[in-house]
Formats: structure tokens, C-alpha cells, sequence
């Protein structure tokens, strides 16, 4: 909508002009900060990379991921210059496997973090906004969740579930949830008690909207900022619960599961034993320092 | 302060109650019926009935809880369904080997951590900082299943200097860590086990001395003419109790997510033991396993809260 035409009423135009280019000068400041971090833009650009390669696998990879060849087991990097990262112990390309594998690394670390996002922050809200004994119940529920190590948490839920790749995300999804919970419940309580929400309510407005027009928009920066820290975490976790058989199952590609399988090959071909753990690292590594940038441009403590 | 102590440590009853729920109701969220894993495939009706009432799994669940609680409070968990021993001695028994590791593990990743970190926050933006930064991320982004392995790559297979897996010969029993021939075998898993809380702690190091670098006291303390050490004691001694709550935090993951590194080394461990628990469906290990842990780092919590209150006066807890 452009400014100039629009005879707007003077008192409706005062109200809005201040608080437009203050949003539009913060983001801006965070946009400068981040052209000029470069290690920020050289992560986002291997993130870039990564998705792209795990979307356009089909075209990328070399072989099929899950065709496999007696003859050319375990064979070293750069075999017969065909295969680049030599080949599994079912003599499947390894290159291919971890080009297909990063589809579910990028699924696993999005997904749970996306919905436990969405869940949690929603929960928070709620809790932070009701106030009272809401709040002590949910956040409460939240503590029991807390006290245990998410490793354990992840690994109980997908072991008794009986593992596969749907257990996993539902059980990465309740171990983010708590988290994310109390993040949006403390950035939520701290907004309830600015003046602004005040002046809202006594100027009629509903809960509802002092909610959704007041409260949210506060809360939604630290939650997502405190969201992308977890996908490297998502990451981890997931690979670690596919290494111990309980996350995807076999033939599908997947880092972690290579890693566990390639792991029986240490001593016949040992580089290409670590190379899917090195995806895994260079993956979350990635996530984490963009996380990190990200949070430093739009000035947020951790 | 002893008032702040008893609340904690009322507040932390229902967590623990809680936490038995959790770990009752996850095993009871197992697809397939426990008793099916015990009779063979063409067991008649009558059987499993009788076995079901046998295992007082015919009656309601909260029953069972209740059940299941008042004897776990006594330390009866049931015998393991794989060793046909009591689980709570197996449990305790590999909780020591655990203990062994993570111990090793914060006592060469605690020193450290603190020591990069509190360098990092002296020199902000400079080189030492810039390398114990990048360290740091290293140590946070690291899948330290990946770093096991390299490191067995690295010192086992490549170099031949340590075991790859394993407790020594004699295993856990006979384990005397005053041994080199035995206490080799620990030097990996502790190694494997140390760049996670290693980085983290330099990390949060980093940041609250920086934080208290950044203080009128500390610029009170440069104008009267201290520098260097001087100044850095003053801010270290306060960043240390936001920093100790970190420690205890780390202690405790590191406690209760041992199954990765351990199954890695195959480290006699409650992780390990878990894994085998889950691998052959051995519920009342299981249930056990996960109990002890979860409570460890209930407890774990409990005593960093207190000792944090009670070496930090100006912490006034509401």
C-alpha cells in the first residue's frame, strides 16, 4: 500500500507511521549484520548446497543408492575413477548413499524441531498468558520431561515403540518439546507485563487479539531463533537413533545407519568408515554456526 | 538458605514421581503384549491368562503402577528377563563403570573448558579467541559417535596404541584402574566422552566472564590499577556459579546418555546396558535402566541448585 495516494485520517496515519519503520529499520540492521558475516553466508551457502543435493539426488548421484554389486565390495576411494568414495560393504556406491542419505538428515533435523516448534511454542503460550495454576500445571508436566537426558529420552521412546523412522520423529518431536516450552513461556510472561499489552486490554482489546496481534509477534523471534540452535541437535540425535538400529531402517540411505554398518568395515577401509559421520558433522556443524549468526545479528541472548 | 534447600528439595518429589510414570507408562506404550514375548507362539488361551495373572497384567493399570512402585522404592525391580538376575545389582553394577568414564571425562574437559574459556573472554575478537570459539562449535556440532570412531580409526586400528573396545581382560570385575594395561582401555571412551561438555562449557565460560568483564567493578578494579590476572580472578570468581549449574547439567548427560559412546567401546556401562535391554525386549531391565538414570540426574540437578545457592549468597531464590 502506497502512503501518498491514500488520504488516510492524520490520527490513524501518526499511529502507524513510528512503529513501520522501526520494524522495517531492526530488520534491516539484521540484514546488514548479516552480509557482513561471512562465516554466517559461507554456512548458508553449504546448508544451500546440502538441500539442493538432497532434493536434485536423483540427478546428482552417480549410481542408485541401494543397487549392489558383489565384485566391488568395499573397494577404496576413487576405485576404477567410478567410484569416488569407493563403495559399501554390499558394494553400493558410497557417494551416492550419502547424497540420498542427506534427505533423511534434513527430514529428521527440520521436521521434529518444526512440529515440537509449533507444539511447544503453542504451549508456552499458553501457559505464559493464562498465568496461575495453567502455568503451573504445563510447565510442571514440562520439568518431569526435563529430568531426563535427551539422548535417554529419545533412545526409551524409540526402543519400546519398537523403532522405524515415524517413531523417531515422534519421539526427537516430545524430546524438543519441554524446551521449546519454556522458551515461549518465559518470553511470553515477560511480554504479558509490558505496558503496551496493558494499554491493549484497556483500550477493549479481547485476549484473543492481545494474543495474537501483541504477544506472538514477540514471542515468535526468540522461539525461532531458540528453534534453528535445535535442528543440529535434531540432526544428531536422529543419526545417533539410526546408528543404534533404531531410527530408519536398512536398505534406505541414511548417515547414521551407514556409519553403523560401515563401522563392521574399520579395519579393512577406515576413511571410508568415517566419511558418513563426517556428513553428519558437517551438517550439523553448518546449522549450528548459521543458528549462531543468526542470533548474534538480531542481537538475542542465548 | 536451609529454607530454600528443603523447598528444592520438596520440589523435586513430584518430579521424581513424575519421572516414574514416565518411565512406567513408556513400557506400557510397547507395541505387542509383554506376556507374548515369554510364551511360545502356540501357547493356548488359558496359558496366557494364567501367566497374565501371574504377572498381576490383568489388573488396571494404576494397579500396576502402584504395584510396580512400592516394590522399585524397595529396590525390587524385578529380575531381567535376559540374565534372570535381579536388575537393580545389574544396574547398579554397570552405573560404576559409567560413573568411571563420565568422571574421567569432566576431569579432563572441566580444567580445560574453564582455562580456554576464561582466555577466549580476556582476549574477545582476537586470536585465542577465535580458536577456542572455533573449538568450541567443534566440541558442540561433533556427533560423538563419529568421534569415537575416527578416534579408534586413529589410535587402534591405525596407530595400534589402544584397544578399540572392551574392559580388559578380566572385564568390569577384575578392574583396577590403577593399572595401565587396564586403565588403557578407559582412555579412548573418556577421550570420546569429553569433547561435548568441552565444548559447551567453554562456551557458557566464555560468555559469563565476558559478561562480568564487561561490569563497573571490573573497570573500578583496572582504574586502581590491576591487570591481567588480577582483574580476570575477580571476574571468574563471580561467572562461577552460572557456570557450575552448567558443569552439573553436562555431569548429568553425560551420566544418563552414555548408550552411544558405550555401545561404541562396548564399555560395560548402564548405556550399554540399556541397549541390550532394548535390543532383546528385556522390559524390567529396561524400566530399571532408565529409572536409576533419570533419577541420577534428577538428583545430579538437586545438588548443583544447592551447592549453587550455597557458594553464591547473592542468589535469593523466590
Amino acid at each position: 500500500m502506497s502512503d501518498t495516494t491514500l488520504p488516510l485520517p492524520r490520527l490513524a496515519a501518526a499511529e502507524e507511521a513510528p512503529r513501520r519503520t522501526r520494524a522495517r529499520g531492526y530488520w534491516r540492521t539484521v540484514g546488514r549484520r548479516l552480509r557482513r558475516d561471512h562465516v554466517t553466508l559461507f554456512f548458508v551457502a553449504v546448508i544451500a548446497i546440502i538441500v539442493l543435493a538432497a532434493i536434485f539426488a536423483p540427478l546428482i548421484a552417480p549410481f542408485d543408492p541401494s543397487t549392489t554389486s558383489i565384485a566391488n565390495r568395499l573397494k577404496p576411494i576413487g576405485y576404477k575413477g567410478l567410484f569416488i568414495l569407493g563403495t559399501d560393504e554390499l558394494g553400493r556406491d558410497v557417494l551416492s548413499r550419502l547424497i540420498y542419505g542427506g534427505r533423511i538428515s534434513l527430514l529428521m533435523g527440520l521436521l521434529p524441531v518444526g512440529l515440537a516448534t509449533c507444539i511447544g511454542g503453542f504451549l508456552g503460550l499458553i501457559a505464559g498468558f493464562a498465568g496461575g495454576w495453567v502455568n503451573t500445571l504445563i510447565m510442571r508436566i514440562m520439568d518431569v520431561f526435563y529430568a531426563f537426558p535427551s539422548v535417554l529420552l529419545a533412545v526409551a521412546i524409540s526402543g519400546t515403540m519398537g523403532g522405524g523412522i515415524g517413531v523417531s520423529l515422534v519421539a526427537l518431536t516430545l524430546v524438543f518439546i519441554p524446551p521449546l516450552c519454556r522458551v515461549s513461556e518465559a518470553a511470553t510472561t515477560q511480554i504479558r507485563s509490558r505496558d503496551f499489552v496493558d494499554a491493549a486490554r484497556a483500550s477493549g482489546a479481547s485476549s484473543l487479539s492481545i494474543v495474537l496481534y501483541h504477544v506472538l509477534r514477540n514471542v515468535l523471534t526468540p522461539v525461532l531463533v531458540y528453534a534453528s540452535s535445535l535442528i543440529s541437535v535434531a540432526i544428531l540425535l536422529a543419526a545417533g537413533l539410526s546408528f543404534l538400529g533404531l531410527g530408519v531402517e536398512p536398505p534406505t540411505a541414511d548417515w547414521g545407519l551407514m556409519l553403523s554398518t560401515l563401522r563392521q568395515s574399520i579395519y579393512v577401509q577406515p576413511v571410508i568408515c568415517a566419511l558418513p559421520g563426517a556428513a553428519i558433522f558437517i551438517c550439523s556443524l553448518s546449522f549450528n554456526l548459521v543458528s549462531d549468526g543468526l542470533r548474534q545479528a538480531m542481537d538475542i541472548k542465548a | 538458605m536451609w529454607q530454600y534447600a528443603a523447598r528444592r528439595i520438596i520440589l523435586a518429589i513430584p518430579i521424581a514421581i513424575g519421572v516414574t510414570i514416565i518411565c512406567f507408562c513408556l513400557v506400557h506404550l510397547a507395541p505387542g503384549d509383554p506376556v507374548q514375548n515369554l510364551l511360545p507362539p502356540d501357547a493356548s488361551q488359558e496359558d496366557v491368562a494364567y501367566l497374565k495373572q501371574a504377572y498381576g497384567l490383568d489388573q488396571p493399570m494404576p494397579v500396576q503402577y502402584a504395584k510396580w512402585l512400592a516394590h522399585a522404592v524397595t529396590g525390587d525391580f524385578g529380575i531381567s528377563i535376559q540374565t534372570r538376575r535381579p536388575v537393580l545389582g545389574e544396574v547398579l553394577h554397570a552405573l560404576g563403570n559409567t560413573l568411571f568414564v563420565s568422571t574421567g571425562a569432566v576431569m579432563l574437559a572441566f580444567p580445560l573448558a574453564l582455562v580456554l574459556g576464561t582466555l577466549a573472554a580476556y582476549f574477545v575478537g582476537r586470536p585465542p579467541d577465535r580458536i577456542a570459539t572455533g573449538v568450541a562449535v567443534i566440541g558442540i556440532s561433533v556427533p560423538n559417535y563419529w568421534f569415537a570412531i575416527v578416534l579408534i580409526i586413529i589410535f587402534a586400528v591405525e596407530l595400534r596404541v589402544l584397544p578399540a573396545a572392551g574392559m580388559g581382560p578380566q572385564g568390569s570385575d577384575g578392574f583396577d584402574p590403577l593399572q595401565w594395561s587396564q586403565l588403557r582401555y578407559a582412555v579412548l571412551p573418556v577421550v570420546a566422552t569429553s569433547l561435548v561438555p568441552l565444548g559447551i562449557i567453554m562456551r557458557s565460560t566464555r560468555s559469563a566472564v565476558a559478561d562480568m568483564l564487561s561490569q563497573d567493578f571490573i573497570l573500578t578494579l583496572r582504574a586502581k590499577g590491576l591487570r591481567g590476572w588480577g582483574v580476570l580472578r575477580h571476574a571468574l570468581r563471580n561467572a562461577l556459579p552460572q557456570v557450575l549449574t552448567v558443569m552439573g547439567l553436562q555431569f548429568g548427560y553425560l551420566v544418563g546418555g552414555s548408550i552411544l559412546i558405550e555401545t561404541i567401546f562396548t564399555w560395560p556401562g548402564t548405556g550399554f546396558l540399556l541397549n541390550k535391554a532394548i535390543l532383546t525386549r528385556d522390559i524390567p531391565m529396561l524400566q530399571g535402566a532408565m529409572l536409576v538414570l533419570a533419577m541420577c540426574f534428577v538428583v545430579i540437578n538437586l545438588v548443583v541448585d544447592l551447592l549453587q545457592t550455597a557458594i553464591d549468597p547473592r542468589i535469593k531464590r523466590g
